[in-house]
Parts: structure tokens; C-alpha cells; sequence
């Protein structure tokens, strides 16, 4: 009996535990998703720093800190910063003027920012481009990793809208990019992938079909501001159809990209 | 070597004890003329510690027209990148049923579609930009920041067993009640051409919708 008893008091203390944990771990998880994990100061070092109401231009000054003031920084939303003051007025301030600010240690404030520098040579890219598929409407959306500054690998899914019928199409290709440092840089894809193509049930009575596919291209990205990429490209396609000859197909798409 | 093992006996109690005492001091002896700032620790500035809300999610429900098709509860989510202060990119995904035309309902039982071809879901990509911000105050005591904005794009619509390429257009205003929660309304205008009877027509669907949705 004694046992038992002793047996229960560790399993609840056990439990009792893994509640305790995983609370805590709950809380860590929203404390990450919606506030600073560390407060962070930085002393103002122009004449004055200027408060918004909102994160941008177009929101009213309401408040200004003077030289020597120290200020919290809470978040951050695109360029702007939410800082509480000393006394406790929370605004927006803007990177820019952030920038002018010292660190405790007495340094200038340093904002990593995404510039065409880091755009030469990215990780990660993602965008939605659209275009015209030999005469039919085409939407694609792709992801593309940097292997090195002149090489990415690119994995595209496209959505194809024809008159009476309707495909899909997943595709991969390597891109090679000859300026990536050019703010206006051309780029050569070659790859592969499928393309599986679907009539329209209203309309035409024929069975879906898939078939593979191989490509070469060429485009151009530009950069345009912070993460942003405008992107325009053509490629051939040759789809390798099983009940006739090879189809030959030419695309246009322009689009827009973030990248990381 | 009695009076040596009292001398570091002593030494080991007393050093852990006097210590604090004669680090400052040594400190002070060694660079009088430093201006001590008590209030601040010696702390780096990390960025990955401050906490960015670029992405916004969210829900809406509202109402929308399928031309011919009658207005029905529309409903669906979205998922926004903030790029900068003024552009954002948005990924929308909507459903809706359609009910029937006057035609059928005037024949009396002839169908144009049924089932799930009734069923509308599009799927679109669009560029919003934010033209006016401003505040808007409710009562004396309460200010919201706000935004207009217009935005636009293209994309995919299900609808009567056909996928088709889709326009939208059309613009929404934001109330943000706090830094991470806004309110949302939309008006939108999905264009698409429907080959229902045979020959293409192009499609002026409006759709009207509220939401809430979460900055993180």
C-alpha cells in the first residue's frame, strides 16, 4: 500500500514536471512569436530623436528625445523600430534615425539591412511570376536556393489556364547568374521536370496525361528596394509527349521576388 | 610550519570574503579617471533579438458575386510579407457556394451545374501598397493607427469543374487596435473569363469581406 502510494506521489511529480515544462516552453514560444526576448538599449546621439505614432512616414511625431536619453528598443516592423522611452512613451522610430544612436558600449548602432550587396549573393529566394504559355495564361510560384554567388538551384510549380483545358507543372533548374553584383542581372537556366495537363470536364470528354519536359532559358532580375526583386524571363520548353512528336513550347513571365 | 598551514588556512577563508572588497578598489586605483556609468552593464547589441513583424495571417468572411451565380457567404484566409513601410505582398486563398441562376430557377428543372462544380475556391498572389495612413480616433480617449491601401494581382479560380486565370483587383482598409492585431474590410474585383456555354465570357466578380488578422 505504501508503495502504491509512493508509486502515485512520483507520477504526479513526474507529470507536475512535464506540465511545468512544457508551459514554460509555451510561454517561451509566444515570448518569441510576440515580444523582444532581452531588452536592448541605445542612447540617442543626435540633437533629438523623432516618436510616431505608427511604423512609417506617414504617421504624426508626437514625441521627441533629446541627446543622452536612453531608449528601449521593443520591435521592429519592415524599417521601423517600436522604442519605450524612459519614462515610458512607446513610438516608432525610424531606422535611419535609429542608426544615429550609440550602443552601451559606446559604439554607433549597426541595423543589418538587406542591401544590393546582399543581393549579390543571397540564400533563399521566393517569388510568383505569371506569363503567357504559348498562348495560354500561366502562374507560377518558385523557391530557389544560392549554391554559390553565380549558381542557384530553382524548384518552380506552375498553374497553366488554357481555353478548354487546365495543367500543372513542376519543374527544376539550375541558374546560372554571370553579374550577380550588376543591379540589373541576367541570368541562364537549364532544367527539367513534368507537366501533367487536364481538359475541362464540361467541355471535352479525354483523359488526363503527363508528360516530361526539359528547358533552357534566360532572364533578367533587377533589384528594386530592401528584399525586393522585379524578375523577367523567357524559356523553350521541349515536352517529350508519349503519343506524338515532341511539343515545343515558348514562355514568357514576369513576376516579383523577396529574398533571405 | 605550524603558523604556515594557519597562514594559508587563513588565507583560503579570508581571500573569498575580502574579495569583492578589493576588485573595485584595485579597479579604481588602477584608472581613477573613468566615468562610471552604474546604471549600464557591459552588454552587446544582438539584432536577432529584435523581435520582427513583417508577416501578417489572418482570416476574413464576407460576402461575394459570381456573376449569374447569385451573392453567397464567402470565407477564407490570407498571408501577408510587409516589404517595406508602404509595399506588401499577400497570398489569398477563398471559398464560396454559388446558388442558381435565374434560369434555373425559372425552368424549373434544368441544371447547369452540379455538386461540387458549384463550389467556387480561388487561390491568388497580389502586390498591396499603402497609400494612407493616418489615425483614426474613437471617442476623445482612443487613437488607431490605420492604412489604406490598393492592391492587385493574379492568380488561379476553381469554379464549374474549369481552372481559370484570374485578375484582382481593388483596395481595403486596416485598423491596427494594437501592434499585433488589425482589423480588417476588403472590396475586391476577381476577373476571369468562363466558358460555360460554349463561347468565353469575361467574368466581373465583387466580393466584400471583413477579417481579423495577426502580425508575427
Amino acid at each position: 500500500m505504501n508503495r502504491l502510494t509512493r508509486g502515485c506521489g512520483r507520477l504526479i511529480a513526474v507529470l507536475a514536471c512535464l506540465l511545468c515544462t512544457q508551459q514554460a516552453a509555451r510561454a517561451d514560444l509566444f515570448g518569441g512569436l510576440f515580444a523582444a526576448s532581452k531588452p536592448l538599449h541605445v542612447e540617442v546621439a543626435d540633437p533629438y530623436i523623432e516618436l510616431h505614432t505608427g511604423a512609417g512616414r506617414g504617421y504624426p511625431v508626437f514625441h521627441v528625445e533629446e541627446r543622452g536619453a536612453w531608449i528601449e528598443i521593443l520591435k521592429r516592423k519592415t524599417d521601423w523600430f517600436k522604442v519605450r522611452t524612459a519614462r515610458g512613451k512607446q513610438g516608432w522610430v525610424a531606422r535611419a534615425q535609429l542608426e544615429r544612436t550609440l550602443t552601451p558600449l559606446g559604439t554607433p548602432m549597426q541595423i543589418a539591412e538587406a542591401t544590393q550587396k546582399q543581393f549579390a549573393f543571397h540564400r533563399w529566394e521566393a517569388g510568383a511570376i505569371g506569363g503567357d504559355f504559348e498562348g495560354a495564361d500561366v502562374m507560377s510560384i518558385y523557391g530557389g536556393f544560392s549554391l554559390t554567388p553565380k549558381f542557384s538551384l530553382e524548384l518552380s510549380w506552375s498553374k497553366i489556364f488554357a481555353r478548354f483545358s487546365s495543367g500543372e507543372m513542376a519543374d527544376a533548374s539550375l541558374n546560372i547568374h554571370p553579374f550577380p553584383e550588376w543591379r540589373f542581372s541576367p541570368f541562364f537556366a537549364l532544367g527539367t521536370g513534368v507537366i501533367n495537363s487536364n481538359p475541362d470536364t464540361t467541355l471535352v470528354q479525354e483523359s488526363d496525361r503527363t508528360d516530361q519536359l526539359a528547358h533552357v532559358g534566360l532572364g533578367l532580375r533587377v533589384y528594386l528596394t530592401r528584399r525586393f526583386i522585379f524578375r523577367v524571363q523567357y524559356k523553350n520548353y521541349v515536352i517529350f509527349q508519349s503519343t506524338d512528336d515532341n511539343q515545343e513550347i515558348n514562355e514568357w513571365k514576369a513576376g516579383f521576388a523577396v529574398f533571405f | 610550519m605550524e603558523s604556515r598551514i594557519c597562514r594559508i588556512f587563513l588565507s583560503c577563508c579570508l581571500w573569498p570574503a575580502l574579495a569583492p572588497l578589493a576588485l573595485p578598489l584595485s579597479a579604481d586605483a588602477a584608472d581613477p579617471e573613468q566615468v562610471v556609468r552604474p546604471e549600464i552593464q557591459r552588454r552587446d547589441i544582438n539584432q536577432a533579438d529584435i523581435d520582427t513583424e513583417d508577416f501578417e495571417i489572418g482570416g476574413f468572411f464576407g460576402v461575394m458575386n459570381v456573376e449569374d451565380f447569385g451573392t453567397n457567404p464567402v470565407y477564407g484566409l490570407r498571408l501577408s510579407y510587409h516589404v517595406t513601410e508602404n509595399l506588401f505582398t499577400e497570398a489569398a486563398y477563398g471559398h464560396t457556394n454559388t446558388s442558381e441562376t435565374s434560369f434555373e430557377r425559372l425552368s424549373g428543372s434544368a441544371q447547369l451545374l452540379s455538386g461540387d462544380d458549384r463550389k467556387l475556391d480561388y487561390l491568388n498572389l497580389s502586390l498591396g501598397y499603402n497609400l494612407l495612413p493616418g489615425e483614426a480616433f474613437f471617442g476623445t480617449r482612443y487613437a488607431f493607427t490605420s492604412d489604406f491601401y490598393l492592391i492587385a494581382g493574379a492568380g488561379g479560380t476553381r469554379f464549374a469543374g474549369e481552372d481559370n486565370f484570374t485578375w484582382n483587383f481593388g483596395f481595403g482598409y486596416k485598423l491596427l487596435l494594437n501592434d499585433w492585431l488589425a482589423l480588417r474590410i476588403d472590396a475586391r474585383d476577381h476577373i476571369f473569363s468562363l466558358d460555360l456555354l460554349g463561347d468565353s465570357q469575361t467574368n466581373h466578380n465583387l466580393e466584400f469581406t471583413g477579417g481579423v488578422s495577426l502580425f508575427f
